[in-house]
């Protein structure tokens, strides 16, 4: 097989002529730019790229690509683009939600879309609000957070967005930041390259409604002593000098955070994406705790599975494959079956 | 012994038993018999929701209707001629729809006192005068079966079961069917289990020669082939039909069919049905529910092929919100709904036309579709075929209404010649549209059809985004001008309301009637049967009915007014007749039932007559 040729295009070339209209100071702003300054990578002409999005203020990003996109409604795109790749499995389709889009309203989609594994790259922009309808709480919300709509604080417990994702045997499970443009590209190339259902959370600031959500994850000097950078194959150590770890305690069902010092190098816990058994990505999804210490980022599942369009092009292929006959006479041959009976 | 052969010219039969009798099949059968024959054929099953109600009960009761005669027909027959009572739970059911001196046969084995009193007989109705005015025939159709099989390698248990082609070879005797095609079909049902094969041909041969040998049974009756149009037939039922209707208008098109859908009764056959077409290119997607269902069908739409998703009156109320998604969109989608009775779960396996409001204005905003509905089983092949036609040339969401009634009966179908069919066929835009040569306007309009381009991704040149907001005409930019929005909804009304639809036709032999009966959907053969019924006694009434309900025939209004009365019957409480009376000032009575069960053409014509006497 011939090298593809190289389009080389730009970001500028993935930028719509329709002006960006998020808040002054959105984390979207961010992701927008990493994801049109990825695209060109992707080596993809333009019209072979579809940008599916729900409703709420990350769902507008469709209508600043310039690729084919469509702004759908509340909750439904991973339906809606089910269908689309479904049917059309020669288009790179990435659906673009937020926390309220695809764990409230469109839960049930989302989780059905990752069981089918269908082949779509599904960015979770969540910022643990509800920025559009302005300031309500949102099932990644914090028990007790006040908002509009809870004055004395949320009783709601909230979703681990990613736990939830391997919960509904997701194949490819990651979670990256708005503000750090090379870690989120180095995801998004992880999710294109991934066949079958890629999830990729991004934690996303309102500057609004929800301002400094994730400081600690973002804030020079502390950031490092939070935030877990997962490489596939390198032992797990953290901190500003490696001073943590995470280890698989004997007797235990999860993982645990430990001083380095104190663990012996063959208890560290070595990353691999590619363990078939989803426990272990789920462990890694319950370390961090309230206050955001102890958040992995990266690629923490990435799994092989045959993609939903590979099994039922297969079917299909498979049934057209003794076909010899012309539509129109397979459709004669279908009226005609069955008992039939001739009047002269 | 040869008995005497009596000719008749139609006859209706009832099949009635426990849902475990296998009474569908057994009607099904005796159905593609009386086909083979040459009859018109119409049918009427009847079975309850519950899978396995419990045996031997009123609930559990199934049913199936044929009506067979020399001439063509319109309904499944109002009241039966002879009824097979497997039980007591089916004679007591039934009872109440028998004209007096129609024929009953009982399996006797199943009257015993246990299953008398589940159904609350106090008495055997076989041995007091409840069935005094019926001709009676007790059979022991269990035993017979039994002591038949005895020689079989069966269990007692798959002897027993077969009783029902005992009772099949006896009809099928009494009634001169051929019984090739049964003996096939046996042999196909059965192919794994040999013996299973031979013990129900078995059965089926002792109830034939029972029905020889018993002098219970002293004539045989022969219903002559009706004299039909020339061609090849098969008896279809209305969700057959469609399927077949929704195949053919991918291959018509040359588009790929996407069923997005999610099991729900009495719709679930279509999903059946079109999963076995994978060689036509047929996509199926059981989809997590309604609301996915419909969405993965838009989302095919939208890459170019023909998205369907079919369901019933629950489920078109949640796919509600994407259905006017698709109607901002402007893409071609095709709902289906074979309506239940409601509301609610109400009752699943029932009758009712009661979503003509919803499909016509049950989403939010203003959202016209197109809408329309098939009139008998063989009709729903070429309703599917005009829905996926409007759906495809105006680039519209199109709900096709059809009915459990029209679903599950049956009828002829004379085949079509493929080439006859429509041409289905669409161009999707290519190049770019706009007047500088370089520019891709997605809302610029055929001046014609008011349909936008169909531009699918993979389509270099033509990237653009739409979406669920207000669109600017031409563009599609997203537009919050005032005067754009008034002229976009008034321009996605156009584009329905000017869709040409062939003129509504009125049946008038007589030519002078003064009332029109005007019905919709599958009330047409109770409708036309009690017409014929009425002019064999010289009394003169014309008939029209709707097949398209949105947008209504250009000329509908004229003929409504042509006529002194209007009547209006439907399995609702006026749904039609309600938008008649406001779209067209006329004053049109409606004639309603919503019990489940279609009307009878005998109650249709006691009506009509009455409004006939006071024109």
């Amino acid at each position: 097989m011939s090298e593809p040729i190289a389009l080389k295009l730009t970001a500028k070339d993935f930028k719509s002529d329709q002006e960006v209209r998020w808040c002054p100071g959105c984390g979207d702003y961010a992701i927008l730019a990493a994801v049109q300054g990825f695209m060109p990578e992707l080596n993809i002409p333009r019209e072979r790229i579809v940008f599916i999005s729900g409703i709420g203020c990350s769902s507008r990003f469709p209508y600043y690509m310039n690729t084919y996109g469509m702004h759908s409604i509340h909750g439904r795109a991973p339906a809606i683009a089910t269908g689309l790749s479904a049917t059309r499995p020669d288009l790179s389709v990435w659906v673009v939600t937020g926390d309220g889009d695809a764990l409230s309203i469109g839960g049930n989609h989302l989780i059905h879309a990752l069981r089918r594994n269908v082949n779509l790259k599904i960015l979770l922009f969540n910022n643990r609000i509800y920025g559009l309808t302005k300031g309500q709480y949102s099932p990644t919300s914090e028990v007790g957070k006040i908002t509009k709509s809870t004055p004395v604080g949320s009783a709601d417990a909230p979703f681990n967005p990613l736990s939830l994702a391997l919960g509904a045997e997701a194949t490819f499970v990651a979670r990256t930041i708005d503000s750090d443009r090379k870690h989120l590209q180095s995801v998004l190339r992880a999710a294109a390259e991934h066949e079958g259902s890629a999830f990729v959370e991004i934690y996303q600031n309102c500057n609004i409604f929800n301002d400094g959500a994730f400081e600690p994850l973002k804030e020079h000097g502390i950031r490092d002593d939070y935030l877990i950078r997962l490489e596939h194959g390198q032992p797990i150590t953290f901190g500003k000098d490696g001073q943590f770890c995470v280890v698989h305690p004997p007797g235990g069902f999860g993982l645990e955070v430990r001083e380095t010092a104190a663990t012996r190098p063959e208890e560290i816990v070595v990353h691999d994406a590619t363990v078939t058994d989803p426990a272990y990505a789920f462990a890694l999804s319950r370390l961090p705790g309230l206050d955001l210490r102890n958040t992995p980022i990266g690629v923490f599942r990435a799994v092989e599975r045959p993609s939903y369009e590979n099994v039922v092009r297969a079917q299909l292929d498979a049934a057209r494959a003794e076909v010899t006959e012309t539509p129109e006479q397979q459709l004669a041959g279908l009226l005609s079956s069955g008992d039939t009976w001739t009047i002269l | 012994m040869s008995k005497q052969i009596r000719q008749l010219d139609r006859v209706v039969i009832r099949f009635a038993g426990d849902s475990g009798d296998g009474m569908q099949l057994t009607g099904d059968r005796f159905t593609s018999e009386t086909a083979q024959l040459g009859n018109d054929i119409s049918t009427l099953p009847n079975f309850p929701a519950e899978i396995r109600a419990p045996a031997g009960t009123l609930p559990g009761v199934s049913s199936f209707q044929v009506h067979f005669a020399d001439y063509d027909i319109l309904t499944p027959g109002d009241a039966p001629n002879v009824l097979v009572a497997m039980n007591p739970a089916a004679l007591k059911a039934n009872l109440a729809d028998l004209p007096r001196g129609a024929d009953i046969i009982v399996n006797t084995d199943e009257f015993t006192k246990r299953n008398l009193s589940k159904v609350g007989y106090q008495a055997s109705p076989l041995e007091d005068d409840t069935l005094a005015g019926y001709a009676v025939h007790p059979v022991a159709l269990t035993s017979m079966t039994v002591g038949a099989l005895a020689d079989q390698d069966v269990s007692k248990k798959d002897a027993e079961r077969a009783k029902n082609m005992f009772a099949l070879g006896l009809l099928s005797w009494m009634y001169s069917r051929p019984y090739e095609s049964t003996l096939r079909f046996l042999e196909r049902k059965f192919a794994r289990r040999p013996e299973l094969v031979a013990a129900n041909v078995a059965a089926f041969r002792a109830g034939w020669n029972f029905g020889e040998t018993t002098e219970d049974f002293a004539v045989r009756y022969e219903v002559k082939p009706a004299k039909m149009p020339p061609g090849t037939y098969r008896n279809i039922t209305g969700n057959a039909a469609l399927s077949l209707g929704l195949v053919a208008a991918g291959v018509r098109s040359g588009l790929p069919v996407f069923l997005g859908a999610y099991p729900i009764t009495p719709a679930s056959d279509i999903l059946h049905e079109l999963s076995k077409h994978k060689k036509f290119g047929v996509l199926t997607m059981q989809a997590e529910d309604e609301i996915a269902a419909v969405g993965a069908a838009l989302g095919a739409s939208y890459g170019g092929a023909l998205g369907i998703t079919t369901t019933s009156g629950p489920g078109v109320a949640l796919k509600s919100e994407t259905i006017s998604l698709a109607v901002a969109l402007e893409l071609p989608l095709l709902i289906v709904d074979v309506q239940r009775a409601g509301p609610s779960t109400g009752m699943p396996t029932k009758t009712e036309q009661a979503d003509l409001n919803m499909a016509l204005n049950g989403r939010h905003g203003e959202a016209p579709v197109a809408v329309i509905a098939p009139k008998s089983p063989a009709d729903c092949f070429y309703a599917a075929l005009e829905a996926a036609r409007i759906a495809l040339t105006y680039r519209t969401p199109v709900i096709l209404l059809s009915d459990n009634y029209v679903a599950n009966g049956s009828e002829p179908w004379l085949l079509p010649d493929v080439d006859s069919l429509p041409d289905l066929r669409v161009e999707f835009a290519t190049t770019p549209n706009g007047e500088d040569g370089t520019t891709f306007l997605p809302y610029l309009r055929d001046p014609e059809t008011l349909a936008r381009p169909w531009a699918i991704p993979g389509t270099p040149g033509l990237e653009h985004r739409i979406g669920g907001l207000e669109k600017a005409d031409k563009t599609g930019d997203i537009s919050y001008d005032p005067a754009n929005h008034d002229f976009m909804v008034r321009t996605r009304a156009a584009r329905i309301e000017t869709i040409p639809v062939p003129d509504v036709e009125v049946e008038d032999p007589d030519g002078d009637a003064r009332v029109l009966v005007l019905g919709w959907g599958s009330t047409y053969g109770p409708i036309g049967a009690a017409c014929r019924g009425l002019r064999q006694r010289g009394l003169s009434v014309a008939q029209a009915h709707l097949r398209h309900l949105a947008p209504m025939p250009a000329n509908l209004g004229t003929v409504l007014r042509s006529y002194d009365r209007v009547v209006i019957p439907e399995m609702n409480l006026g749904q039609l007749a309600h938008v008649i009376r406001a779209k067209y000032l006329v004053d049109a009575i409606g004639y309603n039932q919503v019990r489940g069960l279609p009307f009878t053409a005998a109650e249709l014509e006691t009506m009509l007559e009455e409004v006939l006497k006071n024109v």
